[in-house]
């Protein structure tokens, strides 16, 4: 059995982070019903594809986010893809949605809607502001929610534009922060009988905690002191990036202990020169410049992952900068069985990252591949007890493939 | 306080740094009873701060998050309000304990039999040092839900490696994929994403197990290796790889599904980034229709009309000269005026926010975003808000950030029910303690 297999979720998430917190959902065993508008979740339409063309069923972003789901085409603007839709609720235990505030409701299917049907259902609205407050129809995208409500200020150079993160991370991390207050309100239902509505705003996501801008702002509440943006993190022996003989490594505030330093370098000579064992002197800008002239000879001397393994040995924080090449070379995610293969219609027999984390009991599954778009309709709607003539028209409105 | 999803749950935090802490401080927010063993004899380094008692030198030459303790001075407690972490102790209880010597040893003991989560995220190898192994506390408690976060998981070459967020997102290819597309990568500012993205998850982990043991009365073992966790971030270049082996690079502040602007613009500042007082725009303009918008806001200016500009297409290939088109317009405008007026317009558009700047936003004081706090020896400030918003069981900020050995008579006492003579026992063995030993440095 999964942890999570008593648990129905009806899943009105698309794009990145809603779909994401569901997975996370959907990969401890619930059952999650990915409800589709007749066309498909926008993320079907995102980047990579398998072999680059743009295709629906072919993208490996959108494969990612939904593995463990089964996807529902309904329209919901017609009255056969609500009455569908009141079904699917009826057995429901919980109901995550990511629409701009206000559509479900112009639709007649908002939080009135699901009370009516079941007044303990707890209903998740993930939204880019939240459900009220003057941004509330506000536009976010990855940049924009980043740099508005993330650390992005303090990302690069101080003479350069302020810098985002990779890919989609700010969103994902927004999805991950979402899986927490949906597996809450299941509790607060499951213990108390509480149904209630949660607004999760991904804009608050970022300025409540994710990467560092609770002690960007609490610092300048403490001191007036603001966060420069400068690249590395600040100073050190070693501290922040280095080339090394076939990339580069990097390294952080290894000064806290520089006996593992020199252990690490094989207690060199020069390592052992007065101004660079002296712990103030050490925080001097123009000795750490002399000690980086030596230190660099030795990493361009050695290979990243020979700088790692001297590192590791010595118990030196380090980490060399992989690429994707080298990580999925790599052993030792390879022996730790982290990448998951599926067998997919579109995409074929496919390698990804599998469980999110390792339950002793009752964790990740991989029961099916992402579903193609209005699989299981049908079969969706003939569990929840839908009449024929419903699911006839449902699949006329689009919703069968 | 109203009731709470998670009240009745107690949770022992023998977390370090941020991914433990701020998976604990979610449990928290939700209600769980989560209590802090710390050492007066052993200061963990980056969890209360880097130094117990650090020198003022060292917080002047350090990051304003890092060196930035309330007026500027060190204090008579450092530990208690290092703004790297204090943000964090929020919804906790702290008590004081020796754990390397056996009745330290023993008053872990105790606690662990009537709790239900243990959540560590140490290296590999420390708390076994301490006798602290699965066996031990699973022998204690049969039930208990046992939390482990090490970077690269408890199994493999890698598994002793020392690592914080930023090393092991290096590793998991995050260091290459970010940053300008035209400066090596030692431009890139260190990160540490991996850490919340693994704490989320923790506390997510721990709810989901809280539901197996509450259907089958078993408790279990969790392991989050946090560079696999880090690893969803990045899907866009893992699949991409894994597809058609393809790898990807940074691509600075451009959209990873390709569309065209996407950028960080100049505004009109009030100083420049020496003293942080620059201030940016951040557009991403998502299809034809938001480009024509932009368009008409920018006065439709005769370059920006050029008919090579009106798809996604042409706009990709000449995105260099559509960005210093748009920095032209945006450099003598202010950076929230430009928000408005574009957000009007349907486009995704915000400040590049400074986070002094946040205290002054007007959504986030309609929200009621932010919470006062008072610490001790630090007075009372506003601190960042609570991640989401329950109709029913709001989050509350009950506990402000605690101090070190807040609670030692609540968990000796009212916890543990240790006698008088027990509690003056461990008390003069330095134990039970407010302050950390002077020998610490």
């Amino acid at each position: 059995m999964q942890a999570l297999d008593d648990v129905r979720v009806l899943d009105l998430t698309h794009h990145i982070a809603g779909p994401y917190a569901t997975r996370l959902l959907a990969d401890l065993g619930a059952d999650v019903i990915k409800v589709e508008k007749p066309g498909g979740d926008v993320a079907r339409m995102l980047p990579p594809f398998k072999g680059g063309e743009p295709h629906p069923e072919r993208s490996g972003l959108f494969f990612y986010l939904n593995c463990n789901k089964r996807s529902v085409v309904l329209d919901l603007r017609e009255p056969a893809g609500k009455a569908a839709l009141e079904a699917l609720a009826r057995r429901s235990h919980i109901v995550v949605e990511s629409f701009a505030p206000g559509t479900l409701d112009r639709l007649g299917v908002g939080l009135d809607f699901f009370r009516r049907i079941n007044p303990s259902l707890p209903v998740v609205s993930i939204s880019n502001f939240g459900q009220t407050g003057p941004y509330r129809d506000y536009r976010l995208s990855e940049l924009t929610l980043y740099g508005f409500a993330g650390e992005m200020y303090s990302m690069g150079l101080t003479e350069r534009e302020p810098v985002k993160m990779a890919g989609t991370a700010a969103l994902f991390e927004s999805g991950a922060a979402a899986s927490v207050a949906i597996m809450a309100a299941l509790w607060a239902a499951k213990r108390f009988g509480i149904g209630q509505h949660v607004d999760i705003s991904l804009a608050e996501t970022h300025f409540g905690g994710v990467d560092r801008r609770h002690a960007t702002a609490i610092a300048y509440q403490f001191s007036g002191r603001k966060t420069i943006r400068a690249a590395g993190g600040g100073a050190g022996m070693p501290q922040g990036i280095y080339p090394c003989a076939d990339g580069y490594v990097e390294f952080t505030n290894a000064s806290l202990r520089p006996d593992r330093v020199d252990d690490m370098l094989g207690h060199p000579d020069w390592n052992q020169q007065p101004q660079f064992q002296d712990p103030v002197k050490r925080l001097d800008p123009y000795v750490i410049e002399e000690w980086n002239t030596y230190f660099l000879t030795w990493c361009l001397e050695r290979t990243k992952r020979e700088v790692w393994a001297e590192a590791r040995r010595a118990k030196v924080l380090c980490g060399p900068l992989f690429s994707m090449e080298d990580l999925f070379e790599d052993e030792h995610f390879r022996g730790r069985g982290f990448w998951a293969r599926a067998t997919h219609p579109e995409l074929g027999d496919v390698e990804f990252p599998g469980r999110p984390f390792i339950m002793g009991k009752g964790g990740w599954e991989l029961r099916r591949p992402a579903p193609l778009l209005g699989q299981h309709t049908e079969e969706v709607l003939r569990e929840a007890g839908v009449d024929d003539t419903t699911i006839a028209q449902v699949c006329a409105a689009g919703g069968a493939r | 306080m109203s009731l709470k999803p998670l009240e009745g749950i107690r949770v022992i935090d023998l977390c370090v740094v941020w991914a433990g802490p701020f998976a604990t401080m979610l449990l928290g927010d939700l209600g769980a009873e989560v209590i802090k063993p710390e050492n007066p004899f052993v200061f963990q380094p980056m969890t209360r701060g880097a130094m117990a008692r650090p020198p003022q030198i060292l917080l002047e030459r350090s990051i304003a998050w890092s060196g930035g303790l309330p007026r500027n001075e060190v204090g008579p407690r450092p530990w208690n309000y290092n703004p790297t972490f204090v943000s964090l102790y929020r919804n906790k209880k702290s008590f004081t304990v020796d754990l390397r010597r056996p009745e330290g040893k023993d008053i872990l003991r105790r606690l662990v039999a009537i709790s239900d989560v243990v959540y560590e995220n140490n290296a590999v190898g420390t708390l076994e040092k301490l006798g602290i192994t699965e066996e031990w506390l699973r022998e204690t408690n049969p039930r208990l839900i046992i939390v482990r976060v090490p970077a690269y998981g408890l199994t493999g070459p890698y598994r002793e490696a020392r690592a914080l967020g930023v090393h092991l997102e290096a590793v998991m290819g995050h260091t290459l994929l970010r940053g300008y597309d035209d400066a090596d990568p030692s431009a890139n500012t260190a990160i540490y994403s991996g850490d919340y993205m693994a704490g989320a998850q923790g506390a997510f982990a721990v709810m989901a197990a809280l539901w197996y043991r509450d259907r089958t009365g078993e408790g279990q073992t969790i392991e989050i290796a946090q560079a696999e966790n880090a690893a969803a971030m990045f899907t866009h270049a893992i699949m991409d790889y894994s597809m058609n082996r393809n790898v990807q690079s940074a691509i600075g502040n451009r959209d990873v599904h390709g569309r065209y602007p996407c950028g960080v613009y100049p505004a009109k500042s009030p100083g420049d980034a020496t003293t942080m007082d620059d201030h940016w725009i951040a557009i991403h303009i998502e299809n034809d229709a938001q480009w024509q918008q932009l368009v008409e806001a920018m006065g439709s200016p005769a370059w920006a009309l050029d008919p090579r500009f009106a798809t996604n297409e042409g706009r990709a290939a000449h995105f260099r000269e559509i960005d210093a088109g748009i920095a032209e317009w945006t450099c003598e405008r202010d950076d929230y005026e430009m928000m408005h007026l574009l957000q009007a317009r349907g486009i995704a558009a915000t400040p590049v926010l400074e986070a002094s700047r946040m205290f002054d936003d007007p959504h986030l004081r309609a929200r009621d975003f932010f919470k006062k706090q008072t610490v001790r020896d630090a007075g009372t400030h506003e601190y960042v808000g609570p991640l989401w918003k329950f109709e029913k069981t709001p989050v509350e900020f009950y506990q402000p950030p605690v101090c070190f050995g807040e609670h030692n008579e609540h968990v000796y006492r009212e916890l543990l029910k240790v006698s008088d003579s027990e509690y003056e026992a461990l008390k003069a063995g330095g134990h039970i303690a407010e302050e950390y030993d002077p020998s610490v440095p």
